[in-house]
C-alpha cells in the first residue's frame, strides 16, 4: 500500500525538480511580492514592518495557488492518469499522495524563505517566528483545497478562471486565520484561537481535498 | 482464467457505439477488436478496464468482476514523462504498479537497454511506445489490454510485442488488443465492432 503512493511523490518531486517550472515559479512570485511592497508602500519602516506579516502571508497564499491547475491536468494529457487509476490503491490515497509532493515541491519552501523575507520587510524576530509557524500550518491547507480546484479542472476542460472563483472564497478562512495567529502573536494577545482555527482548517482540507478531487477525477474519467 | 464479455453497451452521448457485445476468452488466448475509427474499440478497452461504467452487462472474470489488480492497460497515449528517464519511467510504473521484475529485463525484451538513461523527452514516438509497452514486463497480470499497441512501431518493434505476447499467452494469460494493424498474434479471435463512422 506504501510503495505504490511513495512512488508518486517520489515522481512528482523529481518532476518538480527536472521542470523547474512549479516549485521555482511559486517561490520567483513570493520573492517579488515581498520585494515590491516596500516600494509601493514608501518608506515608512515601522508601517512595513506592521504589514510585514500579511504581505508574507498574502505573498505565500497566492504563490499556494498558482500552479495548482496543472496537477492532474498534465497527468491526464499525456495518459498517466489512467496508470494512477489503476494502482492498487484507493483513488483518494493517490490524490493525497499528489497533494503531499505538491506541497513538499511548492509549499515547504515557501515556508523556509518566509522568515529571510521577513528580514527584508524588518519584521521583528518574534513576529517572524509567529508568521513561519502560521505558515507551516496553513499552507498544507490551501495546497489540499486546491487540490480539488486541480481535479476539477480535468472534468472542465478550459476551467482555469473556474476553478479559481470557486476555490478562492473557501481559501480565504485559511488566509484570515494565519493572518490572525501571527497578528495576535506580535501583539501579545491570545493567539492560540486563530491559531487552532488554521489548524483545524488544514486537518478538514487533509481529509476532505483528496476525498473531493477524487470524486471529481472518476467523474472525469466518464 | 476465464474472462468473459457479457451483453456489453456503450452510448457516447446520443449515440450507441455498441449493444449487447459479449465474447469470451481463456487462458492462453487473444482477442483482436477490430472495426473503423470511432466504432467504440478504445471505448471498449476502457470500460474492460473499468475506467469507465458500462451502459449494460458486465465483465467478469472466473465468475467475479474484473479486479484492476489483475490487469495492464496500454492506452493510446503513452504516459511518459519526458522530464525522467527511460528507467525511471519503467521504475515508477513497477514501484506504482507493485511489480517485482527488474526494469532492465523489460527494456531489454523491447529493445530499449541503451536508452536507459536518456530522458524520456528525446525519444522518438516509435520508442516511446516501447517503453509504455515495457510496463507490461514489469508486473505480472494475467490480461493485457490493449489499445492500438503498434502504433508508431517499425518491424523489430511490431515483431518484439509478438513475442511478448505469445510469451503472456503461453503462461495462460489473456491479451485483448485493439487495431488497425495486422497483428501477429497466432490464433487470435477477431471481434469486429460494426458502428457507422459518424
Amino acid at each position: 500500500m506504501i510503495a505504490p503512493l511513495a512512488a508518486i511523490v517520489k515522481r512528482d518531486l523529481l518532476l518538480a525538480v527536472r521542470a523547474g517550472g512549479g516549485a521555482g515559479v511559486g517561490l520567483m512570485f513570493f520573492l517579488a511580492v515581498v520585494v515590491v511592497v516596500p516600494f509601493a508602500v514608501g518608506p515608512d519602516i515601522p508601517l512595513i514592518a506592521r504589514v510585514g506579516p500579511a504581505v508574507l502571508w498574502l505573498g505565500a497564499f497566492l504563490a499556494s495557488l498558482l500552479g495548482l491547475d496543472g496537477l492532474f491536468s498534465a497527468d491526464h494529457e499525456d495518459g498517466s492518469l489512467d496508470l494512477l487509476f489503476l494502482a492498487p490503491v484507493p483513488l483518494e490515497l493517490v490524490a493525497a499522495a499528489k497533494g503531499l509532493a505538491h506541497w513538499l515541491a511548492t509549499g515547504l519552501p515557501l515556508v523556509v524563505l518566509a522568515p529571510l523575507l521577513g528580514l527584508l520587510l524588518g519584521v521583528e524576530p518574534r513576529a517572524l517566528g509567529a508568521v513561519t509557524l502560521s505558515l507551516l500550518v496553513g499552507t498544507p491547507a490551501l495546497t489540499f483545497l486546491g487540490l480539488v480546484g486541480a481535479a476539477i479542472a480535468v472534468a472542465l476542460p478550459r476551467s482555469g478562471l473556474f476553478v479559481a472563483v470557486l476555490t478562492l472564497p473557501l481559501a480565504i478562512p485559511i488566509l484570515i486565520f494565519g493572518v490572525g495567529a501571527t497578528s495576535a502573536a506580535i501583539a501579545g494577545e491570545a493567539a492560540a484561537a486563530p491559531f487552532k482555527f488554521a489548524l483545524s482548517l488544514t486537518l478538514f482540507f487533509l481529509v476532505l481535498g483528496p476525498a473531493a478531487a477524487a470524486a471529481a477525477l472518476r467523474h472525469a474519467r466518464d | 482464467m476465464r474472462l468473459n464479455i457479457e451483453g456489453l453497451a456503450c452510448r457516447r452521448g446520443e449515440r450507441v457505439l455498441f449493444d449487447g457485445l459479449s465474447f469470451a476468452a481463456e487462458a492462453g488466448d487473444a482477442v483482436v477488436v477490430t472495426g473503423p475509427n470511432g466504432a467504440g474499440k478504445t471505448s471498449l478497452i476502457r470500460l474492460i478496464a473499468g475506467l469507465t461504467p458500462p451502459q449494460a452487462g458486465a465483465v467478469v472474470v472466473d465468475g467475479a468482476p474484473l479486479a484492476r489488480e489483475s490487469l495492464h492497460l496500454i492506452g493510446h497515449l503513452d504516459a511518459v514523462k519526458g522530464a525522467l528517464t527511460v528507467k525511471e519511467n519503467l521504475a515508477f510504473s513497477r514501484a506504482l504498479l507493485g511489480g517485482r521484475i527488474a526494469g532492465e529485463t523489460a527494456l531489454e525484451a523491447l529493445g530499449l537497454a541503451a536508452l536507459s538513461e536518456l530522458p524520456a523527452r528525446v525519444l522518438s514516438a516509435g520508442q516511446k511506445r516501447r517503453l509504455a509497452l515495457a510496463r507490461l514486463l514489469v508486473a505480472e497480470r494475467p490480461l493485457w489490454l490493449l489499445d492500438e499497441p503498434t502504433a508508431s512501431l517499425d518491424a523489430d518493434g511490431q515483431a518484439r510485442l509478438a513475442a511478448i505476447v505469445a510469451a503472456h499467452r503461453a503462461k495462460n494469460g489473456i491479451v485483448v488488443a485493439a487495431t488497425h494493424a495486422a497483428l501477429d498474434f497466432p490464433g487470435a479471435r477477431e471481434v469486429r465492432l460494426g458502428g457507422a463512422p459518424a
